[in-house]
């Protein structure tokens, strides 16, 4: 048998270390539910439901509403 | 931080997909609602802002969001998901992003362009949307975490193909059972609305490639700083 075939460890990338589930939690929590309201504003504000009241943010991201996917009017 | 700077930027190239390939669209629809309804009301907002700095802020804002989230699940994803590296990991989850959180959902409630949908029932769609949104993101973790258990006993590939149709069948039983919208009008150009949902599809999938591959790139960097440093892995001890 030819010693063709490489160690196992040699060229195979490492994989990278995972992240303690700890660590990232907190962080997972705040911007999570940062991005969630920003999200919200960008997809259903003034439409389904209304926090502030009237139609601006509504129709100021009306366009973007509509190409990305969300229920518009 | 970086993914919504990635975010950020990928936010970038989609919009420049949306202002190329979205607007025409939207514009021919309004063209075409504008035809039809004799009520004209008060324009709050002017056409040449909606399609330029409103546009702007939807999109870039969508992708700082997006870019966030997918940053903290690529948090926990990382080193977790095979024997991926930083940007291989980065480009597969903004893969199966783009797959969960747009591709599922859009399958059984497209985007719709202007003049499409019953403004009476704009608060049941977009439950319904963001529901659907929901229940397919669940339904991948829950995918991935199954394959995962189910990895040491049938190997990778067997594991990762039953996952994936588990998936599937649970996202048909999910179409099957939610209800069905249809408000497109009888006489609405058929071209014009395949045309806005294509560029729809577009805007999402640049989006995300270019949040996989900007991501990937600055990850990579942050985790393999210098050429090719192999011995880096596994310093952290694997908490779980």
């Amino acid at each position: 048998m030819a010693q063709t075939v490489a160690p196992p460890t040699a060229n195979t990338p490492a994989v990278p270390a995972r992240l303690p589930l700890r660590a990232i939690a907190p962080w997972a929590v705040f911007f999570g539910v940062l991005m969630l309201v920003l999200l919200y504003f960008v997809g259903a504000e003034q439409g389904a439901t209304s926090v502030v009241n009237g139609t601006d943010v509504h129709e100021w991201v009306h366009d973007a509403r509509h190409l990305l996917g969300f229920p518009c009017h | 931080m970086r993914g919504m700077l990635a975010g950020l930027a990928a936010g970038v190239l989609a919009l420049v997909a949306a202002y190329l390939l979205g607007e025409p669209s939207v514009d021919r629809a309004i063209a075409f609602e504008d035809g039809h309804s004799h009520e004209h009301e008060v324009e709050v907002v002017s056409r040449s802002l909606q399609s330029t700095a409103g546009l702007a802020t939807g999109v870039l804002v969508y992708g700082v969001a997006f870019g966030g989230i997918a940053a903290l699940a690529y948090c926990f994803a990382l080193g977790r998901v095979g024997r991926f590296g930083p940007r291989a990991t980065a480009l597969l989850l903004s893969g199966c992003a783009l797959l969960a959180v747009y591709v599922v959902p859009f399958l059984k409630y497209p985007a719709n362009p202007p003049s499409v949908g019953d403004p009476d029932t704009i608060g049941k769609r977009t439950t319904l949307y963001f529901l659907m949104m929901l229940l397919s993101v669940l339904l991948a973790v829950a995918a991935t975490l199954l394959g995962k258990r189910l990895a040491p006993g049938l190997g990778t590939w067997w594991a990762t193909v039953t996952a994936v149709a588990a998936f599937a069948v649970a996202v048909g039983v999910a179409f099957a059972f939610l209800p069905v919208v249809n408000e497109v009008p009888r006489d609405f150009p058929a071209a014009l609305l395949w045309r806005f949902r294509l560029s729809a599809l577009a805007i999402q999938s640049v989006l995300w490639a270019g949040f996989g591959l900007l991501f990937g790139e600055l990850a990579e960097r942050l985790l393999n700083p210098g050429p090719a440093t192999t011995a880096g892995g596994r310093t952290v001890p694997a908490a779980r």
